[in-house]
């Protein structure tokens, strides 16, 4: 604990009191709680361990195999893929759709539960936000991985045509990218201000530069507090026709085709679905990894879990309906290449996975979460893993069984990733996880202020926080002083 | 905030996003000099008409069928692609039917909507062509096209020597390039030239009728038909009409009955690339 000093500690020079000190404050909030607060927020600030740099080393080395793995395909063109004529998206398409997907996290978590007012999230907020921009960033690189001339991307500025879905795609991720950086960074303002007032001296120079320039002189005046108040409110609204508008029309490169098994209006709603559930996933999974690395049990706590818990069983049902919607109108008519389909997916050779995804991603999880057995920390996140795992399927089973429906009369194709597109997939996930961890390392994982001031200390048992009477977001009210 | 007011902000970026659009619907590709008229003055509409009641796929002469053969060798496609494939399709009862299928040259084309970068594209007459110079490789158009008639350069396919001085023209796209979609491109440029298509002229019984729209005529290279009589006469179909991509293409139902098939009798040789057998080192792939 060497370079952090919290409230309660002993370092802060006292002719310069961090803003927010002591005035705007929760229900029971003492010094104590909120020194304890900050202090865990900004512990992975100040402090790297040896496995942090050995875990960034394992990331950079898979991610390096990933390079070598997208050298040979530059080199040799995509005939290092599985992918042919027939099915000629694959694994790349599939993880495109997942991680855009779950970069959905932030949107429901700090925009849509901020906009409903409830408070149990606040805690949260900052690494659901994290996913969202990370995801993104990850996401948005494989069409790029996927294309067969990556070098005439700017193509896509000189001659790109609007009419095209994947020009959609490209306006409404970067909107999405754009607006949900700022919607991470804004409320980072006040962290960045106490890291900037909080780290001592030991903390290196560029470091404290690096926050002060962040916290764009930052004092916590009641102007200051008005304008940010304002502002997140602004993004709120903004961010969340966008998240929708992002995964519908990523659902729209595939439904805006001829294709049997992608025509049909659901897409749009069942992607966006999708999209949420998949995000409450990642954000419990994460949620539970980052509350033990970074020891923030009492900030993070069954609460966080049910709730979001509630959330992931609600949408093992709203997707279900999404399932039963399109699987039942078509397979009563049983129009067309239907019956191929169905059979492919349900007895054929996607059978297993088809129902790993039914039943390991939406019932299993769904009575993990309503038995209160099972209804703890360890029981939610392990169904979070499992509707991650089952999401990616679904995701890989509406590409790949979908354009495996023969167009004409031939034999139906078959498609299996190679070593390319699985190493490219793990490279992936190292780069997202990577990209998490330093995020984790420069900025607070836990929204300080917005906890000490909205959310305080967990008052009990208190698993319908969802329903506390309400407490008007009071930046902007609070008295001078 | 100086200068510039939020609405006078967003008036301006309105206007650049209109002038990027207005950039992105400017024609592309299509020197209309190049292109003579038909006799009514206005533009060819090239079309195309197979005759299955002569189509045997090929099973008479015991080759590979020609038409394909043809393609393959006129425009150096590389192994696998057929441009035009023939399908065998089963028949309701017994037997099957042999299905010369060339790209469809829609005129509602799906792939021309979905391309992002306008390398796939319709010319005034009609015909639906790539311009792999342009192409980024997404293959949205793959997934669009109902019909499975383009096909991806996944590796380096190799070129003959003929083809390395060839000016390249979306019009004959050779030579191929790693990494962009190719497909049946009409052949307007031999059309233009007073020549059938290779399809058409490799074909051993004359299933292949070319011409155009406009002028109302067509050839299979021994005879010539007054286009709408000839389709009306003979029932002549689209491919998947339901979809309403509205194919320049048109099939007059048969299995080769006018040529002595019997239906009961399946299969054909299977294509082959001879072209490719002379290039060193040559890669292919699997379609």
């Amino acid at each position: 604990m060497e370079a952090v000093t919290g409230a309660g500690g002993h370092a802060i020079p006292a002719t310069r009191p961090h803003a927010a000190d002591g005035v705007h404050a929760a229900p029971g909030v003492t010094p104590a709680w909120r020194a304890r607060l900050e202090e865990r927020g900004l512990a992975p600030l100040a402090r790297t361990g040896r496995r942090y740099w050995l875990w960034i080393g394992f990331l950079l080395a898979v991610i390096a195999w990933a390079l070598h793995a997208y050298q040979a395909q530059l080199e040799n063109g995509l005939i290092v893929t599985g992918l042919r004529d027939r099915i000629s998206w694959g694994v790349y398409i599939a993880s495109f759709v997942f991680f855009i997907g779950i970069s959905h996290a932030g949107t429901l978590l700090s925009a849509i539960l901020r906009v409903t007012r409830a408070r149990w999230q606040m805690s949260v907020t900052r690494m659901a936000e994290f996913i969202t921009v990370v995801a993104l960033m990850v996401g948005a690189l494989f069409p790029f991985i996927d294309m067969g001339r990556v070098d005439r991307i700017l193509n896509l500025v000189q001659y790109g045509r609007w009419q095209s879905p994947l020009l959609w795609d490209i306006f409404a991720i970067t909107t999405y990218l754009v607006g949900s950086t700022l919607y991470l960074y804004l409320p980072l303002i006040p962290d960045f201000a106490l890291a900037r007032d909080r780290l001592g001296p030991t903390a290196p120079a560029w470091r404290r530069a690096t926050y002060r320039l962040a916290a764009l002189g930052w004092r916590g005046t009641p102007a200051q507090r008005r304008l940010l108040d304002r502002a997140m409110t602004v993004m709120m609204c903004v961010i969340i026709p966008v998240a929708v508008s992002v995964h519908t029309v990523v659902s729209w490169i595939f439904s805006m085709t001829l294709r049997v098994a992608f025509n049909t209006t659901v897409f749009g709603p069942y992607f966006v679905a999708g999209a949420i559930f998949s995000g409450i996933a990642a954000i419990i999974v994460l949620m539970a990894v980052l509350r033990k690395l970074c020891h923030l049990e009492e900030f993070i706590t069954t609460t966080q879990f049910v709730n979001l818990g509630y959330l992931m069983a609600a949408f093992t049902l709203i997707m279900g309906y999404a399932n039963l919607n399109e699987y039942i109108t078509h397979g009563y008519k049983m129009e067309g290449a239907f019956p191929f389909h169905f059979a492919q997916l349900m007895t054929g050779p996607f059978a297993a996975l088809f129902w790993f995804y039914i039943v390991g991603g939406l019932v299993v999880p769904g009575f993990i979460i309503l038995n209160p057995r099972t209804r703890t920390i360890a029981g939610i996140t392990a169904a979070a893993v499992l509707v991650l795992v089952t999401m990616w399927l679904e995701r890989y089973l509406i590409v790949v069984a979908g354009l495996r429906v023969p167009l004409m009369a031939y034999e139906p194709a078959s498609y299996a990733p190679s070593w390319v597109e699985v190493s490219i997939l793990a490279g992936a996930l190292a780069l997202f996880a990577l990209l998490i961890t330093l995020f984790a390392k420069i900025f607070p994982v836990i929204s300080i202020w917005e906890v000490a001031e909205h959310r305080g200390p967990e008052l009990g048992p208190e698993t319908s926080a969802m329903h506390e009477p309400l407490r008007r977001p009071a930046i902007a009210e609070g008295s001078t002083t | 905030m100086k200068g510039l007011s939020r609405r006078g902000l967003l008036t301006r970026l309105g206007i650049g996003a209109g002038a990027v659009a207005a950039a992105g619907l400017a024609p592309i590709h299509f020197d209309a000099a190049a292109a003579p008229a038909a006799p009514s003055g206005r533009l060819r509409r090239w079309a195309m008409v197979i005759d299955l009641r002569r189509c045997d796929g090929c099973q008479s002469v015991g080759t590979p069928p020609q038409c394909t053969a043809a393609c393959i060798q006129g425009h150096f496609a590389p192994e696998p692609m057929e441009w035009i494939q023939v399908y065998e399709a089963p028949l309701e009862g017994r037997g099957t039917q042999f299905i010369p299928t060339p790209c469809q040259q829609c005129q509602n084309p799906p792939c021309v909507n979905v391309c992002p970068v306008g390398a796939t594209f319709s010319t005034p007459e009609g015909t639906v062509l790539i311009d792999q110079q342009r192409c980024i490789g997404c293959r949205l158009c793959m997934e669009a096209c109902p019909y499975d008639r383009r096909f991806f350069n996944w590796g380096t396919a190799p070129i003959p020597p003929e083809a390395m001085f060839m000016d390249y023209s979306p019009e004959h796209q050779s030579p191929a390039i790693r990494g962009t979609v190719m497909k049946c491109d009409f052949c307007p440029d031999m059309a233009r030239a007073g020549r059938l298509p290779y399809c058409a002229q490799g074909c051993p019984n004359r299933a292949i009728y070319y011409g155009d729209l406009e002028e109302d005529l067509a050839t299979n290279g021994t005879e010539v038909v007054k286009l709408s009589r000839f389709l009306a006469e003979n029932n002549a179909v689209r491919l998947k009409e339901e979809l309403g991509t509205e194919p320049r293409v048109r099939f007059i139902p048969g299995h080769g009955e006018q040529v002595g098939r019997r239906p009961t009798v399946t299969g054909r040789k299977p294509t082959v690339w001879p072209w490719q057998k002379l290039v060193q080192g040559a890669t292919s792939w699997k379609r």
